[in-house]
């Protein structure tokens, strides 16, 4: 019998009956706010090629996120805001210039390849911007290494970037500290400019929306790495080549890093191990998606090795 | 005696809204006596009493009408003078079936009837032997009235070759708006004192620790008033404001350091007995008055009710009633709990009584109530991080919910205290608790079978031999 003077909305369940009042949107709600300064420098450094990139990357991810629910008869989920979070990071890790019909076919392969098919958010294996982003690498090389100079540099319309000035061994090439630090340089849209995307990470861990571990360790390896080889001088190893929107926004991604502490701290690791391997032997000059990729493989084995211990427990 | 500020912090636990503001300057109010009350034979945990009155009995307040039925179990008495209407199966707070005597206290007692007296004859705890004082605290019916209900005289008899090194007092109280306890602390000081000093005597004399959580400050003076002259090892461990802190391994932790193994472990593995203040008060009214445990506080808050209190209430009182002596409700409730929001039952109605362990009855509106729903885990780790028993609630829910209880046990889900906290921290709502809760079961039924199933083979056996001597003999 359903009690006369309680409610209309009258609730059963089990407990607990309270709650921390937080959701995934308002969690990639956050990351998105934490991206915009960084995304603000992007346009200004890259203008209109940059605002069309980012545009069309958001809306063809939110639009496919749509379609694919539709087409499998599962409830909407563009609410998540999972989507729109997605086509940004995409478009932040593209040249800005790159025929928009490709970024159409690379959100679309963010999407529905990387993410539903997998059975969506929570389930993708890869990182869905970064699987994207490799994939594009992949089918259209040229476009995708081909650099517009920002904008204070009038006199040159595309450049080589810092990496590549290293790979070349011309360290004299690459810009001042300064210029790195505030991303007047050549590079995907959202990854230059390592003040802003220091701004973003600082909002995510006062927000508690990511903890230090995978930053920390990424960061640090890679520092480690270039101190004991040489290759190029730490600050100019961290500051260029995407390591900070990688270690800050793409390998701290929940569905695809590890789970505990411990788990996280050798994640982070790996990830600024490969990436300067990448750079140090492979033929390109990047490595930091490869390897988030190959360490979101990983993570799995990592989550096995890393169980918590339980309280009391042997 | 000494307060010290509680020297270990253990690992996860969360900040729910506390709330209990509502309620804690609240006096304990004496409920009027219901006209009828509906007494539970299964208000503990362990074995339900057996009933030992019929429809049309006349028992008297404090008369055993539930007779303690095994070692985990507890006696049941009367909570008033009444008539006995019916004896049957009523669901209890967590919606289980049990016994309950249906007693309508508005029938006189029968013509020359003995005056109402107390129920049992009052003990000196100073000259009491041990044997006389813990089975006092049996026969007065009492366990713990924090939530669990656990037999009381089991828990201050350790088995042979274990000792009691550390009397743990448990005033955390740290479930969202209930006050019950805190009340106590304040109004029954006196009470707890006398009743520490007859648990010590019962366990031979083990330092003593009242653990209450910082946001009490009136409580731990009133704590520290009360015992400023006591002899002894005694210690009040003020604790930082977290929950689960209340939780029995978590409070042994916080106040001395010490570690629980897992199940079937228990706390006197390492030496202590940690018991809820509002016990501690009933064994000194059982032991100095011949009082037993027929009625305890009940925090009756929340946002729809429109005078939250502190009620006195005899136990088997039903939430109806509790609810009119509240005036009422201002706002129409979503939600009614028993208990408090982390651990506490949604009831379905207001016919469900009270018992010994019914700590608060919540009537929340909408603007409080959560609809959990199963979202897709995205992994964050918050459950794992909120975890206290470091369980990976993340990986455990996934594997429950793939119907995999092997890949949740591997996970320790036996370990999991079903506190809450998993679930509370989740963005994607999802029903982390109710999943363990489920494996846990189903671990559970699977070992009663599989022990069952053992007996029979093994009496199968004993059968065959048996035959087989016989055959040998002719």
């Amino acid at each position: 019998m359903k009690p006369k003077e309680l409610g209309d909305h009258y609730i059963l369940s089990s407990s607990p009956h309270a709650h921390a009042r937080i959701s995934v949107s308002r969690i990639m709600l956050d990351v998105i706010l934490a991206l915009l300064p960084t995304t603000a420098m992007g346009i200004w450094y890259f203008g209109l090629p940059a605002v069309w990139t980012i545009l069309v990357c958001v809306s063809t991810c939110v639009v496919t996120e749509a379609l694919c629910r539709l087409a499998m008869k599962r409830e909407s989920s563009i609410g998540d805001l999972s989507a729109v979070l997605t086509g940004l990071l995409l478009a932040l890790n593209l040249p800005a210039g790159l025929p928009l019909w490709m970024a159409v076919v690379g959100s679309v392969f963010a999407i529905a390849v990387a993410k539903q098919v997998f059975g969506g958010l929570g389930m993708n294996p890869f990182n869905p911007a970064l699987a994207a982003r490799a994939f594009m690498l992949i089918s259209f090389t040229g476009p995708m290494t081909t650099w517009l100079a920002p904008r204070p540099n009038v006199d040159a319309v595309t450049c080589a970037t810092p990496l590549a000035a290293v790979k070349a061994g011309a360290l004299a090439d690459v810009p001042s500290t300064w210029n790195l630090l505030i991303g007047n340089m050549p590079g995907c849209i959202g990854e230059v400019s390592a003040l802003a995307l220091a701004l973003g990470a600082a909002y995510l861990l006062w927000r508690k929306v990511i903890t230090w571990h995978i930053p920390a360790a990424f960061l640090a390896t890679v520092a480690v790495y270039a101190l004991v080889t040489g290759r190029a001088p730490a600050h100019v190893e961290i500051l260029t080549g995407g390591v900070m929107i990688g270690a800050f926004f793409m390998a701290t991604d929940y569905v695809t890093s590890p789970t505990t502490a411990k788990g996280k701290l050798i994640f982070g690791a790996g990830c600024g191990l490969l990436c300067m391997l990448i750079r140090h032997f492979g033929s390109y000059p990047e490595g930091c998606s490869f390897a988030i990729l190959i360490m979101n493989a990983v993570t799995p084995l990592i989550n096995r090795w890393t169980q918590p211990k339980p309280f009391g427990g042997k | 005696m000494k307060t010290v500020n509680s020297p270990f912090k253990f690992k996860g636990g969360v900040h729910p809204d506390y709330n209990k503001e509502l309620a804690r300057a609240e006096q304990i109010e004496r409920l009027p006596l219901p006209g009828e009350l509906v007494i539970s034979m299964s208000q503990h945990l362990g074995a339900p009493a057996k009933c030992l009155v019929k429809p049309g009995d006349f028992v008297r307040r404090g008369q055993l009408i539930g007779e303690k039925n095994g070692f985990i179990s507890v006696c049941v008495r009367a909570s008033a003078d009444g008539k006995v209407k019916a004896v049957e199966k009523r669901p209890g707070p967590a919606g289980g079936l049990a016994d309950a005597v249906i007693l309508d206290t508005t029938v006189p007692p029968p013509e020359g009837a003995e005056p109402a007296a107390v129920a049992l004859p009052p003990l000196d705890w100073k000259t009491a032997a041990r044997e006389e004082l813990l089975r006092r605290v049996e026969e007065a019916g009492i366990c713990g009235m924090g939530g669990a209900g656990f037999p009381s005289a089991v828990k201050l008899n350790p088995p042979p070759g274990k000792r009691c090194e550390y009397l743990i007092l448990n005033g955390a109280e740290c479930e969202p708006y209930l006050t019950a306890d805190f009340r106590v602390m304040l109004e029954r000081a006196d009470r707890i004192r006398v009743g520490v000093e007859i648990m010590r005597r019962i366990l031979g004399g083990p330092a003593v620790r009242i653990a209450i959580e910082a946001n009490k400050p009136e409580a731990i003076a009133a704590m520290e008033r009360a015992f400023a002259d006591i002899d002894g090892n005694v210690e009040i461990v003020v604790l930082p404001v977290l929950y689960p802190q209340g939780s029995e391994k978590h409070q042994i932790y916080a106040t001395v350091g010490r570690t629980v193994p897992e199940p079937p472990a228990l706390p006197i593995d390492v030496g202590c007995v940690v018991e809820n203040v509002g016990t501690v008060a009933a064994i000194a009214d059982a032991v100095e008055k011949g009082e037993p445990l027929l009625e305890r506080v009940t925090t009756v808050s929340g946002d729809a009710v429109a005078n939250p209190k502190n009620i006195l209430a005899p136990c088997g009182t039903k939430y109806a009633d509790l609810l009119a002596f509240c005036g009422g409700l201002k706002e129409p409730a979503a939600k009614v709990i028993s208990g408090g929001t982390m651990m506490g039952f949604a009831v379905p109605n207001l016919d469900i009584a009270t018992t010994k362990t019914t700590s608060g009855l919540l009537f929340l509106t909408r603007r409080r109530v959560f609809q959990y729903a199963s979202g897709a885990c995205i992994n964050c780790g918050r459950c794992v991080r909120a975890c206290p028993m470091n369980l990976n609630a993340a990986e455990i829910s996934k594997a429950v919910e793939a119907n995999d209880v092997a890949a949740a046990e591997a996970l320790h889900v036996m370990t999991c205290i079903e506190c809450g906290a998993c679930s509370f921290s989740c963005p994607s709502y999802r029903t982390i608790t109710q999943f363990c809760r489920k494996a846990k079961a189903s671990i559970r039924a699977r070992q009663a079978a599989e022990r069952a199933a053992a007996a029979k083979a093994k009496a199968a056996e004993e059968e065959k031999k048996a035959a087989e001597a016989r055959k040998e003999a002719k």
